[in-house]
């Protein structure tokens, strides 16, 4: 069990500020289900543009709960300018620190705040999709390592592991991680690094932005068509291009079921997501 | 309700131990009498647990747990057919085999890993297919650690008999609560843990069937018949010995007591709405229950049982510092939706039916509040297939 500060515990066991605001100024939303840990941040902004609420949802563990609830603490009160210059640093001292292994569930914070900026200036969603992909796992950017690494001084490949995941699952990118760290701490500046919008132009999807992707687009294009023939669909594997289904309801005793797979829910996913999706059937 | 980590040594297991730390405190390989009579008491140990598993007690070696005994297998049998370079496995095993697989495997070994299904079951055709011409060693666990989920080791076995290929298994969670014959059997190696069935922690037990090549991992003097080098942990033997005896003793009436108790608090749990049980019904350990509460995380759900003295596991990524969720919940593709928000309990002969009453009363109002502040359950709920003929999967 993680050894956590009493602050922690007490924003994890009593979290402040849960919830959604329906008409909120600022919608911010980072993570996924598949990579275990989501949180969504909304925020009202008042007459003077400073922070009025705040509040949030998280799916994960007891420090994303806690940071998540912290933040939203955090942020009330504040101008977009003050609440743009906040980071993980931050929301971690906040907490009197957090396990070296969970300082990611604190960047994912930082994350959703500026990701929930940005939807109210009405930029781009996904800063995190500049620059290369370097974890094909968790789509960590050799832009975020860079970003994370001078904010925290990291200079470990561990470090950066335990603070953006990268490196955390196949293992097979840390050698990459370890040259951006050589290089960076030799010859790059030694100021932070800023993540600037996107280009206009089309970028390969990160794995985590086409799961996230393949999730919303079984629940908004495919899910209701099936509900109303009295099925369902659960996405059950993402591997690479592959994406592993099982029928559910009476989709699963369906004689067209393979029809439905390839012809329905393949052909929406390559329209939504990506050409080189494969679906696949997973029998319960 | 965390029994297959570990489990609270018998009282008797502490009685039977205590002398050999005091007034039997002689080495058994010594010459002399003050020696010799605790080297009978290892004999008799051996004995008990031989007894416990069907074989001789010249079959049984003493080491220090299971991890060391299932090293001890794999690398005996690369060591003892030097010509082999080829392993067999499966994704589910328990790190002790599965990361000294990997390891063997970056050393230049080749090594399948088998799959297994939704239910966590293996295909014995499958594993068949799987062994070539310089295959060293099938190993397969008996009872998966996570789920629960028994393999068809004998069955197994045969197979790997029949083509003359060694066959190792990671009984650890098997013993005592599955009833083994080796000598009616073609298994060549077994590995259990003391701490597992109520013996102390630091014992383990590698069975070899005679006739088996066989290699020492630990080198160095003659004690298990040259098979496992250093000084006998003789307390620890003692209360192996005595734990075995228990297990063959009470198995059968332990079982049924502790998979009523099982049963129970399952049938409680899926109460609460999108909870699931992993691994296949019928063919379970009769203690353990995966049981995986959809969109939330598991380490929330163990750090409220924990506040409330409840003790479980859990297969989520958060509680172990890996990134991943449980190996075993995703190569049985168990959903992202579930595999995260998986609690194990496992359960022992002294649980009682209040500490069910206990999980019971809570969990409802644990799932619920951690449901509340999920950003995926709202989504659920909005979308979930109610309609009739829907099955769970």
């Amino acid at each position: 069990m993680w050894e956590y500060t009493d602050k922690v515990k007490k924003y994890f066991t009593e979290p402040v500020n849960v919830g959604e605001i329906p008409d909120a100024d600022g919608v911010g939303e980072v993570g996924s289900l598949a990579c275990g840990d989501a949180l969504k941040l909304t925020f009202k902004l008042d007459e003077q543009g400073r922070i009025a609420d705040a509040k949030f949802q998280t799916f994960g563990c007891a420090s994303a709960i806690a940071s998540s609830s912290a933040l939203t603490e955090m942020v009330k009160g504040m101008t977009l300018e003050e609440a743009e210059k906040l980071t993980n640093k931050d929301i971690a001292e906040f907490l009197g620190g957090l396990p070296k292994e969970k300082m990611h569930c604190s960047v994912m914070g930082e994350e959703a705040l500026q990701a929930a900026i940005r939807n109210y200036k009405g930029l781009e969603p996904l800063p995190s999709a500049e620059g290369e992909v370097v974890c094909q796992c968790f789509g960590v950017t050799d832009k975020e390592i860079e970003k994370v690494a001078l904010n925290n001084d990291l200079h470990t490949v561990e470090e950066i592991t335990n603070f953006t995941k990268a490196g955390g699952g196949c293992g097979d990118c840390q050698e990459k991680i370890q040259e951006i760290l050589d290089r960076l701490w030799n010859t790059a500046p030694q100021q932070p690094v800023e993540v600037t919008p996107p280009a206009a132009k089309k970028k390969k999807l990160t794995n985590i932005q086409k799961m996230k992707l393949i999730e919303e687009t079984l629940e908004r294009e495919v899910r209701p068509a099936l509900k109303a023939d009295g099925g369902d669909i659960e996405l059950i594997d993402i591997d690479g291009d592959k994406v592993m289904v099982s029928l559910r309801g009476r989709c699963s005793s369906c004689a067209a079921s393979q029809a439905t797979l390839g012809q329905f829910v393949q052909s929406k996913l390559r329209e939504f997501v990506s050409e080189d999706l494969e679906v696949e059937e997973v029998k319960p | 309700m965390d029994n297959n980590a570990t489990t609270q040594a018998a009282p008797e297991v502490v009685a039977a131990m205590l002398p050999f730390f005091g007034e039997y405190y002689g080495n058994p390989s010594s010459m002399h009498n003050f020696g010799g009579q605790v080297g009978a008491k290892v004999d008799a140990a051996r004995v008990q647990v031989a007894q416990l598993l069907g074989a001789s007690p010249e079959e049984i070696v003493f080491t220090s747990c299971g991890t060391e005994s299932d090293n001890t297998a794999l690398n005996s049998a690369l060591a003892s057919q030097p010509g082999k370079r080829h392993i067999v496995t499966t994704r589910v095993e328990h790190p002790a085999v599965l990361n000294t697989c990997q390891n063997l495997a970056a050393q230049g070994y080749e090594v399948t890993f088998l799959k297994v299904d939704r239910q966590g079951n293996l295909d014995l055709e499958a594993v068949a297919e799987a062994i070539r011409e310089d295959t060293a060693l099938v190993s397969v666990m008996w009872a998966n650690n996570e789920t629960g989920v028994i393999f068809p080791v004998p069955e197994i076995a045969e197979i790997c008999a029949a083509k003359g290929v060694l066959f190792h298994t990671d009984a650890v969670q098997a013993v005592g609560k599955v009833p083994i014959d080796l000598a009616g059997s073609a298994i060549s190696m077994l590995a259990l843990s003391g701490h597992k069935l109520h013996a102390p922690k630091g014992i383990g037990v590698l069975y070899i069937r005679k006739g088996t090549p066989f290699v020492p991992f630990i080198k160095g003097g003659h004690q298990e018949h040259g098979r496992r080098a250093g000084t006998e942990n003789v307390p620890y033997i003692i209360g192996m010995g005595k734990a075995a005896e228990l297990a063959r003793v009470r198995m059968d009436e332990e079982n049924s007591k502790v998979k009523a108790l099982r049963d129970r608090l399952e049938a409680g749990l899926l109460e609460i709405e999108a909870t699931m049980v992993n691994g296949d019904p019928d063919r379970r350990l009769p203690n353990t229950s995966s049981v995986s509460f959809e969109y939330v995380e598991g380490e929330s759900i163990l750090l409220h049982l924990s506040s409330l003295g409840i003790c479980a596991s859990s297969g989520s990524a958060c509680t172990s510092g890996s990134l991943e969720p449980s190996h075993v919940l995703r190569a049985m593709g168990v959903p992202f939706t579930a595999a995260h928000g998986s609690i194990r309990f496992s359960l022992s002969v002294y649980n009682t039916e209040a500490d069910v009453d206990h999980v019971l009363e809570h969990m409802p109002g644990i799932i619920e509040r951690l449901r509340a502040m999920s950003p995926f359950w709202a989504t659920y709920q909005k979308t979930a297939c109610k309609t009739p003929g829907y099955v769970e999967p």
